[in-house]
């Protein structure tokens, strides 16, 4: 155990430097490179610009910079906005609170539909009910976010006036009920791709399960294939679903900033398309090695959970 | 995945079972049939209606789809919503197909040097392939494309750009396990080179895989050119993509939601299909296999 847990730390420290040198390379890709700011408003000579670059050491050899520049990161200090001037991590962690709830909630929903539907479909395979799912999941993941928020605007929002169509709350009332009013609309968008994913998942660790010698013994035994289900199979088959878990915070990140621009959320991902429009480089580059540090963090959680709960895995490797 | 809905089979084909399994498979069969309809009508198509996707007639704006000369309607500006989104297509699809293409080079290039030689290339070639993959996808394309500006072959190669990286891990596994086979040990006893023991011994027994990533990356391909004209970094109006008419959609949809629900009807449509044929090359190809 010691050792896994060792050689994943390891992995994950490698990681972030590689994530990390990603980083620092598209930043500076940026035309004019971190001075591109003052080289767009063009309120600065060349001259000026060569001046500036000299002072900000950003004519030494790259690996000199880059390596003062992880430090910084490593620090806290992840540069200032050129909007507002604000330091880029406290832009990130004031919108970072309205992305999670987001997250969080569809990820509830897709956990609870997509672990029924898989489970369902495993244990009457082929049935109507099964190829049904299948065929659903595969459409699920082939409709574009973004389209999926807009039909579900004007149907709920538009149509039947059931659902705000946007916003965190309403101003002026930011009571519990009108914050999960406008929570449904955007957390339902979120959870379609991840229910999809989850119940196919589902569907096959199930597959897998219900297979083995302990459910045969169980069955044996004379355990009700109620208790077998819950008890035995089911506790099982949703152990592998913790490294899902990691593996789809990626395309929750990104289906989060889809949902959040539809539906005009105000959280990391409405932050990065607005920091784009302003070319306010800083806090781009600061939200994209954010959400790529948070996936690095999240499948590291998700495989130091799964060796806990499942003894095998660590014991294994 | 999909062995409840194919029964009865083709025995025409009997002697290509590859061909017999995919034809079985009744959805990858209306994949491709659509793919082949949606590409022939986006090709045809715009010489073949009376509208122009650029000709624009204020008189007519916003004219309701199935009610006068426009069968889908008309826009903002009045311009023929069929017209664009044939023109749309051609665009989308062929960034698709193209994205595609360039990702499988870098993807198949990658795997196969990081998994035949494996050691400190290998290393570093894959760590860099999981570093790839720790940025959220669309996050990753949207920062890049601030950084170039916004014409089709920029776009293909930025999707290319993030998309090679599930491929490469394909063929780095695939290409781990073969390097050890008999024939390729064989091979390499006599003296073939190591390009020759890659591309003559490795890549074709590595065929299955690759040619069934590819197609579910057309799919991806045309879903990450949707995300990011929608949200107006991709392909720039004038140019219609089935993206970018969705992007001024979400104004009008209390007026004119058809604005909204074609295009993405048509993504939907295109993005399923080429799931579903990918769906059922994986069953032709590796019919032991239950996904």
């Amino acid at each position: 155990m010691a050792t896994f847990l060792l050689r994943r730390f390891g992995q994950a420290v490698i990681l972030l430097i590689v994530v990390s040198m990603i980083g620092f390379t598209i930043l500076h890709l940026a035309p004019g490179g971190p001075l591109s700011q003052y080289a767009v408003d063009g309120s600065m000579t060349q001259a000026d610009l060569d001046r500036l670059a000299d002072q900000l050491g950003l004519n030494r050899p790259l690996p000199v910079q880059y390596g003062e520049w992880f430090l910084r990161m490593l620090q806290g200090d992840w540069g200032v906005s050129y909007r507002d001037r604000q330091p880029v991590l406290d832009i990130i962690f004031s919108h970072l609170g309205a992305t999670l709830e987001l997250m969080l909630t569809a990820t509830v929903i897709a956990v609870v539909l997509g672990v029924w539907i898989g489970t369902l479909g495993a244990i009457r395979r082929y049935s109507f009910f099964d190829s049904l799912a299948t065929v659903g999941a595969m459409v699920a993941l082939s409709i574009p976010t973004f389209w999926f928020g807009l039909i579900v605007i004007y149907v709920f929002s538009v149509g039947l006036d059931w659902l705000p169509s946007g916003n965190r709350y309403t101003i002026g009332d930011g009571s519990f009920w009108n914050r999960v009013h406008h929570l449904v609309g955007p957390s339902i968008v979120l959870a379609l791709v991840s229910t999809a994913v989850w119940s196919r998942y589902m569907r096959s660790s199930m597959l897998d399960v219900i297979n083995q010698d302990y459910i045969r013994t169980a069955r044996a035994k004379g355990v009700s294939e109620r208790r077998i289900l819950f008890r035995h199979a089911m506790r099982n088959a949703l152990l592998p679903m913790i490294t899902i878990a990691g593996v789809q915070l990626p395309v929750l990140l990104s289906g989060a900033l889809v949902t959040e621009t539809v539906f005009t959320w105000p959280g990391m991902g409405r932050l990065f398309l607005d920091s784009i429009s302003y070319r306010d480089y800083p806090v781009v580059m600061g939200v994209l090695m954010f959400s790529a540090v948070i996936v690095l963090l999240g499948n590291l959680l998700a495989d130091l959970l799964y060796s806990v709960a499942d003894p095998r895995i660590s014991r294994q490797s | 995945m999909t062995e409840a809905v194919s029964p009865a089979p083709n025995r025409k084909l009997a002697r290509w079972p590859v061909a017999q399994r995919f034809a079985d498979h009744r959805l990858a069969l209306f994949g491709l049939a659509t793919i082949i309809v949606l590409a022939f009508s986006c090709l045809v198509g715009p010489w073949l209606l009376p509208f122009s996707d650029t000709h624009i007639d204020m008189q007519s704006r916003f004219a309701a789809p199935f009610s006068g000369s426009h069968v889908f309607g008309t826009d903002m500006m009045g311009r023929d919503t069929l017209a664009r989104l044939l023109m749309a297509g051609r665009i989308s699809l062929s960034i698709g197909f193209s994205a595609m293409a360039v990702s499988m080079v870098i993807g198949v290039s990658v795997g196969l040097i990081a998994g035949f030689y494996g050691g400190a290339i290998g290393a570093v070639l894959m760590r860099f392939v999981d570093a790839m993959l720790c940025f959220p996808s669309i996050f990753l394309l949207l920062a890049i494309s601030a950084l170039v500006s916004p014409t089709v072959p920029a776009i293909i190669f930025l999707i290319a750009m993030t998309s090679w990286m599930e491929v490469a891990r394909v063929v780095e596994a695939q290409t781990r396990s073969l390097r050890t086979r008999e024939y390729t040990l064989a091979a390499h006893s006599y003296g073939a080179s190591s390009s020759r023991l890659m591309f003559r011994e490795i890549l074709p027994n590595a065929i299955a895989p690759i040619v069934v990533a590819a197609t579910l990356n057309v799919a991806n391909a045309i879903l990450a050119e949707s995300y990011i004209s929608f949200l107006g970094f991709g392909i720039q109006p004038p140019t219609p993509s089935w993206g970018n008419m969705l992007n001024s959609a979400q104004t009008y949809l209390t007026s004119a939601p058809w604005l909204a629900i074609i295009p993405g009807a048509a993504i939907t449509l295109a993005v399923t299909s080429f799931n579903f044929i990918g769906d059922g090359m994986r069953d032709a190809l590796d019919p032991r296999a239950d996904h």
